[in-house]
């Protein structure tokens, strides 16, 4: 039996709470997640997606139900384990990029093993340059992010959410702003590191093609899931 | 990326770096701050320099003098009304009672300096027809010229004091037709007659003191003014000037003699300094604060427009504590830089107005003080300002959701 990454019970996430104008906008989800697997996420705009997404990285808690992280419970845990186990555990790949426009596309990969250590070293460098190799971008190492293109800044994304060798990399419509071609290699890098070092993927899209290409689909709607 | 720098201070340096035009407009504003409390501080601390040195080095800064003399009602007997209009007497011209005993207990005093003896009183100086009025000053030279600087302000001549010398001021020797080797012949209110060589010519810088001031040896001014082996004033100086008036209390609690300090004698000119001094600090303080809320305003604005790249650092592991530590590094380096930059701008302004402005004589207005200290308090005071300043915003920078930051 694979082994598990993401477990959801009972999650429930209500904004506003004690407010004439709570509103909940998950309901009772609960999702399970195994090592190596590449789950897709679909649903209509404002179905609950991002909401669910940013709860499974750990940048918003659930108001009730339990969020299991590798086997561990996370309500208990204090912001700065939650942000460490963040760190390590997850890595995140966003719709437009948010690479930080002041360091090159290395020094954006190196980001997360920097914050995590504090200081920069030869190991940090060359595991960056390595990765930007597997996505096919060594030669633009040393580019800010601001002078690539859509598609590439994609790939330092995943390049960067690979920095931590992650067990769970959450990718929030990473293909919604590429062309069809840039968006179709953005997907297949995706796959390739999932195939070859099992890092488990949980992709929101709108593109069903993408979606079809997953091992499984998950529907979001109106803050319930539908497998 | 420098291998020994922590990643909170590369990217401080990289956001500064990359707002370059707002980087460089809150330097220039942080600069001419520091600047403006450079010059400020330099030039009003040569200038009270200038003034004290003027005022307390032609005066003593702790004065002794004997007890006023009061006149008593007589009291008759039991159940007798006193009769209450008391009419003040003349004051004669007496002795400080016991005076060796009190110098020896002022020179024992670790704030005293310097103590010497001296006997004041009024003559005739007279040459050929001419005579004028004249303030005689009976000095021991060793111990009163660590007091008052005479040698600083002889004008001709040498401050030489044996039993038969006399130095008079400018103005005097002028109004007598006086030079130095010239004989005057001095005569006190009791009739008493010395004739005594002028040995110096003095410039206190006041005509009318320059008009009336003589210096004798104490010996020649006791048998003089009749007074032999006594004294009229002791006078001091001490190592806080600021300290004098305290200390002069304290003198004239615990001896019978009235102690004056340079404060209560000169005290416009002590509310002058003082008030320069506070018009000092309330300029330091208002640039200093007008500094930091300019580097505060710049550092809000670019938590602003970094809120993305805040999300982004905090959804991959970045602590708040990090967050914040940027945000300070980057007050403090804007204030040292600044400061840097502003220190050089006070200083250059500093000497190009000492070489400009002059004083009606064609001296210096004020002596050039550059200070190691005044650049490194400067600095220092510069970046903790910066950093108090990147306080709130480096807070709100760390207290952002991630969530609504990626959102934007």
């Amino acid at each position: 039996m694979a082994s598990e990454i993401l477990r959801l019970e009972s999650v429930c996430k209500a904004y506003n709470v004690g407010l004439p104008t709570e509103t909940e906008v998950l309901h009772d989800i609960d999702l399970r997640l195994d090592h190596g697997e590449f789950l897709a996420l679909m649903g209509p705009s404002g179905s609950g997606k991002s909401t669910l997404l940013n709860i499974v990285g750990l940048l918003d808690r659930p108001t009730s139900g339990r969020l299991l992280i590798k086997g561990q419970d996370t309500a208990a845990l204090g912001d700065a384990e939650i942000t460490r186990l963040r760190g390590h555990t997850i890595g995140f790949v966003f719709q437009y990029h948010l690479l930080i426009s002041a360091f090159t596309a290395r020094e954006n990969v190196m980001m997360p093993m920097l914050v995590d250590r504090g200081f920069p070293g030869a190991d940090i460098e060359a595991r960056a340059d390595r990765l930007l190799g597997q996505v096919g971008l060594e030669k633009f190492a040393c580019n800010l992010a601001n002078n690539m293109s859509g598609g590439q800044q994609q790939r330092v994304a995943v390049a960067r959410a690979l920095a931590m060798s992650p067990d769970l990399v959450l990718a929030d419509e990473p293909t919604g702003n590429l062309d069809t071609r840039s968006a179709d290699a953005v997907f297949e890098l995706m796959r390739q590191v999932n195939r070859e070092s099992g890092t488990s993927f949980l992709l929101v899209t709108h593109n069903m093609d993408l979606a079809r290409r997953c091992d499984r689909i998950i529907e979001v709607i109106d803050g319930r899931i539908r497998s | 990326m420098t291998p020994w720098l922590p990643i909170e201070w590369t990217m401080a340096v990289r956001f500064l770096r990359e707002g370059r035009l707002q980087t460089i407009f809150i330097i220039g504003g942080i600069s001419i701050g520091v600047g403006v409390i450079v010059f400020m501080s330099a030039m009003l601390a040569g200038l009270q320099a200038n003034f004290i040195k003027r005022v307390l080095t032609s005066q003593p800064q702790i004065q002794l003098l004997a007890p006023d003399q009061i006149a008593r009602p007589l009291r008759n007997g039991p159940g007798e009304i006193e009769d209450p209009a008391v009419q003040r007497p003349s004051q004669r011209v007496i002795s400080i009672d016991q005076w060796p005993k009190i110098r020896s207990q002022m020179q024992a005093m670790t704030e005293v300096v310097a103590v010497s003896p001296t006997i004041l009183g009024s003559a005739l100086a007279i040459r050929g027809d001419a005579s004028r009025s004249v303030n005689l000053s009976g000095v021991e030279p060793d111990s009163y010229f660590k007091i008052v600087r005479v040698p600083d302000y002889i004008v001709a001549g040498e401050p030489r004091l044996t039993s038969e010398d006399i130095v008079i001021g400018v103005e005097l020797a002028k109004d007598l037709g006086a030079t130095v080797g010239d004989k005057l012949n001095i005569r006190a209110a009791s009739g008493a007659t010395r004739v005594l060589t002028v040995s110096g010519l003095v410039d206190l810088g006041n005509k009318s003191v320059n008009q009336r001031v003589c210096y004798v040896a104490l010996r020649t001014a006791q048998s003089l003014l009749g007074m032999i082996g006594g004294i009229t004033t002791i006078d001091i100086t001490v190592n806080d000037i600021y300290a004098a008036e305290e200390i002069a209390r304290r003198i004239q609690a615990a001896n019978v003699v009235e102690a004056d300090s340079w404060i209560r004698t000169n005290a416009q000119f002590f509310s002058a300094v003082q008030a320069q001094q506070n018009t000092n600090t309330l300029i330091r303080l208002f640039v200093g604060l007008s500094v930091a809320f300019g580097i505060a305003a710049v550092l809000v604005v670019s938590v602003i427009q970094r809120s993305k790249d805040i999300g982004i650092l905090r959804a991959m592991g970045t602590s708040r504590g990090q967050v914040l530590r940027v945000f300070l590094v980057q007050g403090g380096l804007l204030g040292f830089v600044g400061s840097l930059f502003g220190a050089a701008m006070g200083a250059f302004a500093l000497v190009y107005w000492h070489s400009v402005a002059r004083q009606a004589d064609g001296t210096e207005l004020f002596p050039l003080i550059l200070e190691r200290s005044l650049f490194v308090y400067t600095a220092l005071l510069a970046t903790v300002t910066g950093l108090l300043a990147a306080m709130a915003p480096a807070v709100r920078a760390a207290k952002l959701d991630p969530v609504v930051a990626i959102r934007g």
